[in-house]
């Protein structure tokens, strides 16, 4: 199979001079090993290569994604009428200048070279963790070689790893979540991850209901990645803020003041490459600072509409869908996690959110459940497992000024039900979240 | 080409060590316009093609997917199938077997009349481009959206058992919608229905849509939006349009029907399902005028073909007869386990995907009346047309539905238009609350182009025949 760079090169000098011209090409191996009830039942492998072509010619703009690699003529040709059909685009952006990207240093060799045996016992180990409990999950390694190149000279190629381990323990009517993912596969230890899963799942067993209402939570790391994921794609999004459907002022304290958000593709506890898809370069980017809102995420287009700089934070797709960060940090506090359960007098700790959805992108208004461990708390203390509930809450109003009442210690790159590697956060807890449903309705 | 590599590779992957093998040979391609406010934002082609190999040994599916189209590749591939597979044997449970099916060399094609990838570009981006001048014609209106898509599949199936199948399947499908911002909210109307309506079909299907006659209405209506009064919080009764009882069949039947599901099989990621084998045949799903089938047979429906991707033929299968749960979505390996007979219901969302349980067509067999006379018949409701928002737990029983738009229905009548109506309910309470149902004439192939699932997630295209309906005593106004 042909090697990325050589592949955008040799595509960039068909197109020639008779467009401008950006190239994506992606190419690498990714593997994933699912098991339920205990044992494995899929394992899938897959050799990947694909090259994502962007042309413009006199501002009309088209563009072709192909696996046929081995037809570049093609490809060119196919991109090149297509774009002479269609209108001209007036907020085409032009193509980035040759500009240095950050090697992220997200590589790992023994990742790349994981076998299926590797990951199978990694698997075990998680099941072994949960004696008598049902096992489900997956553990995945990905490796990816990414080379872009363009007409106007810019030539960037950067390649990077990624292993998980998620997974879930299973009673006959409770479960709990074990989650990791790294760059490296060594850091994936399935016992711990296991056992986490196996003590959620053991403390949530026989959940009694509880009345719907406004409680305080202590949200572990996985509810807040799910918060950042919509807080990101539909509030810093500048193409949301063009079409007026953010949240986001720049320069307003809309969050506590408690609260940092940032996105850094090269701090080293981060996954993924140094640059985007339009080839610009990603840099360390303050989102909220103190509660302010300090600046939003662009691609070349949603900047140039805006008189901005991108911020590096293409994605595909994103012509229709606008910029999203892929490296968010949340700001660790000082507390551990009994000490945020310690200084609640009554309320709830939420292990997982379960099926969000948007009502209105504006008020950033979510309708969602719990799911893998809701507990109920009072005077600082664990007193019963309660059954999934059903949400409706703002998740910007649940960040607001006053709001937070306390940031753990437990920062992780944790799973969001938009995907993985995208946040790391710690637990949070929040003075209020509106629960407006049972497990009876 | 196609059936050659494919033989090549299950017969390697036999050789590695495999109890059966199958593999698809895919080419695949697919174009993407999206139009706002007059641009057109993307204009995208995407082609896809490579093989990619299952192997059975022991209690584990292996899969390999390379997108390199030789003897040489398809052989590897199927090597590594084989190994993959037996690397699960660490972790190993019962050996899984598979139902019988037969044993056919055939071809299907999608019926259509006019490939969606002959129509220039030109001509789809003035579609879009007109729509949403249509929309923003209407003063109020922010942002006029227009999107359309075309899919053409070609595939050949090769299974050690014998099967050499090929398909061709033609979708295309399309959207506009009209967005608003007021006052600390955003308004949205959507047509045919939210996030695109998609078929089987060529380019007739987006012909037959008449999308510019609907852009103006369709916009003055995200404008009124803005000044309606809120949906009350209430419980009463709910009238759904079809599009919206087509995603209530979707979330709530369609998913908790699917056999991985209640065997565990997804739990970490979809989830389980509600639904207990041993009361099938005896478990009231719905009122007496639910009847749901899956059918994969249906013509122009999104999730009709010839014969799945383990080459089990297209079939109508029975799952909900008179309220009663009788049918689930299986494929060979799960309905074997459980004594069932397959579906014809497993596939993938590319060459790449290792294909699951999906969804066909699962719908809702019509009734007798229309919507107006379902209308006339209920003295204080509210009827909701257009979905906005959906979620479900993971058991598929509780769920929280928005809709774009709805109207109070007092003495028979149709009043006030409302803005932000949500309902929510317990799954066979609420199905078990359906007292009247839309006629033959009312009954729309809903396709839904964007059904997640699995690990690596696959998107999947499924449909659901339904009609309009009227639920009691529905909670409505969750806030």
């Amino acid at each position: 199979m042909m090697e990325p760079t050589a592949l955008a090169d040799a595509i960039i000098q068909a197109v020639g001079d008779r467009a401008e011209a950006e190239v994506l090409v992606a190419g690498g191996t990714s593997a994933l090993t699912r098991f339920a009830n205990s044992f494995i039942h899929q394992n899938v492998a897959e050799q990947g290569l694909l090259a994502d072509l962007r042309v413009a010619v006199d501002g009309r703009v088209a563009q072709v994604s192909s696996t046929r690699v081995d037809q570049i003529s093609e490809l060119v040709e196919q991109v090149l009428t297509a774009a002479r059909l269609r209108p001209q685009d007036s907020d085409w952006p032009g193509l980035i200048l040759p500009t240095p990207a950050p090697d992220t240093n997200h590589f790992d060799l023994d990742t790349a070279g994981v076998q299926p045996s590797a990951r199978a016992k990694l698997v075990r180990a998680f099941a072994e963790a949960g004696p008598g409990m049902r096992a489900a999950g997956y553990c995945d390694t990905e490796t990816s070689t990414v080379a872009f190149a363009n007409s106007a000279g810019q030539r960037l190629a950067a390649r990077s790893t990624r292993a998980t381990l998620d997974g879930i323990q299973q009673t006959p009517n409770s479960a709990g979540k074990g989650h990791h993912t790294s760059s490296r596969f060594a850091d994936l230890d399935g016992a711990r991850i296991g056992q986490r899963a196996a003590i959620k799942a053991e403390g949530s067993r026989d959940p009694g209901d509880l009345a719907p209402g406004r409680y305080p939570v202590v949200l572990d790391p996985e509810c807040v990645a799910t918060i950042l994921t919509f807080l990101a794609f539909y509030g810093f999004n500048a193409k949301q803020v063009i079409e007026g459907q953010s949240f986001a002022e720049v320069g307003a304290a809309q969050f506590d003041r408690s609260i940092d958000v940032w996105d850094d593709a090269t701090d080293a506890r981060a996954v993924g490459i140094g640059f985007d898809t339009q080839g610009t370069p990603k840099r360390k980017l303050s989102l909220i600072a103190a509660g302010v809102t300090n600046s939003l995420v662009h691609d070349r287009r949603t900047a140039k509409r805006m008189e901005a700089a991108s911020t590096g934070h293409a994605i595909p797709g994103g012509e229709a869908y606008g910029a999203f960060p892929t490296n968010l940090f949340v700001g660790e506090g000082q507390a551990s996690s009994e000490e945020l359960l310690a200084s609640m007098e009554q309320g709830l700790l939420v292990t997982e959110f379960n099926y969000c959805r948007i009502l209105d992108p504006k008020t950033q208004v979510v309708t969602g459940l719990t799911r893998n461990g809701t507990f109920l708390v009072e005077a600082g203390k664990i007193v019963r497992p309660i059954t999934n509930l059903r949400f409706t809450q703002s998740f910007v109003d649940a960040l607001s000024p006053g709001a937070v009442l306390g940031i753990g210690n437990d920062g992780r790159l944790a799973d969001s039900e938009f995907g993985v590697g995208v946040v790391w956060a710690p637990s949070l807890r929040l003075a209020e979240w509106n629960f407006t449903g049972g497990a009876k309705g | 080409m196609g059936f050659e590599l494919a033989q090549a590779a299950v017969e390697a992957a036999l050789a590695a060590g495999a109890t059966y093998a199958d593999a698809r040979v895919v080419f695949s391609r697919n174009r993407q316009l999206e139009c706002s406010n007059q641009v057109l934002e993307q204009l995208s082609q995407r082609e896809m093609a490579g093989i990619g190999v299952r192997a059975l040994i022991g209690s584990a599916w292996g899969f390999q997917a390379t997108p390199e189209l030789n003897t040489r590749a398809a052989r590897g591939a199927g090597e590594q199938a084989a190994a993959v597979a037996r690397a699960s044997n660490i972790l190993a449970g019962s050996p899984l077997t598979l139902a019988e099916v037969p044993v056919v060399t055939a071809h299907y094609e999608t019926p259509h009349q006019e490939d969606p990838f002959s129509v220039s570009l030109t001509e789809q981006a003035d579609l879009l481009v007109e729509s949403t001048r249509r929309m923003q014609e209407v003063k109020g209106v922010t942002l006029g959206k227009g999107s359309l898509a075309c899919f053409d599949t070609q595939k050949f199936f090769v299974s050690s058992q014998g099967h050499r199948i090929s398909q061709h399947i033609v979708e295309a499908g399309a959207e506009i919608s009209a967005l608003t911002v007021g006052e600390g909210e955003t308004q949205r109307r959507s047509y045919p229905q939210s996030f695109g309506q998609y078929q089987t079909g060529g380019y007739e299907v987006i012909r037959g849509f008449d999308l510019l006659a609907a852009a103006g209405p369709l916009a003055e209506e995200a404008v009124a939006l803005l000044t309606a009064p809120e949906c009350p919080a209430a419980v009463t009764d709910l009238i759904l349009e079809s599009s919206q009882v087509a995603l209530q069949i979707h979330e709530s039947v369609g998913h908790a029907i699917e056999l991985d599901r209640i065997l565990g099989w997804e739990a970490a990621f979809a989830g389980t399902s509600f639904l207990d084998l041993a009361a099938l045949g005896s478990m009231r799903y719905g009122s007496p005028l639910m009847n749901i089938t899956a059918d994969a047979t249906l013509p122009g429906a999104l999730g009709s073909f010839g014969y799945d991707d383990e080459g089990t033929p297209a079939q109508r299968v029975d799952i909900v007869k008179q309220g009663v749960w009788v049918g689930v979505l299986g494929g060979r390996d799960s309905a074997n386990l459980v004594g069932l007979a397959p579906g014809g219901m497993v596939r993938a969302d590319g060459y790449n995907r290792l294909p699951m349980v999906r969804m066909t067509n699962v719908g809702l067999l019509p009734g007798e009346e229309s919507l107006e006379e379902i209308i006339a018949d209920t003295g204080q409701g509210i009827y909701m047309a257009s979905n906005r928002s959906w979620s479900i737990d993971d058991k598929r029983l509780n769920f929280q539905f928005g809709c774009e738009i709805a109207w109070e229905i007092v003495n028979g009548k149709r009043r006030r238009m409302l803005r932000n109506p949500t309902y929510t309910g317990i799954t066979p309470t609420f199905w078990g609350s359906l007292d009247r149902l839309g006629g033959r004439s009312e009954w729309k192939f809903w396709g839904t182009p964007n059904c997640g699932k699995g690990q690596p997630m696959q998107v999947g295209h499924t449909g659901h025949p339904a009609v309009p309906a009227r639920f009691r005593g529905v909670r409505v106004g969750v806030r």
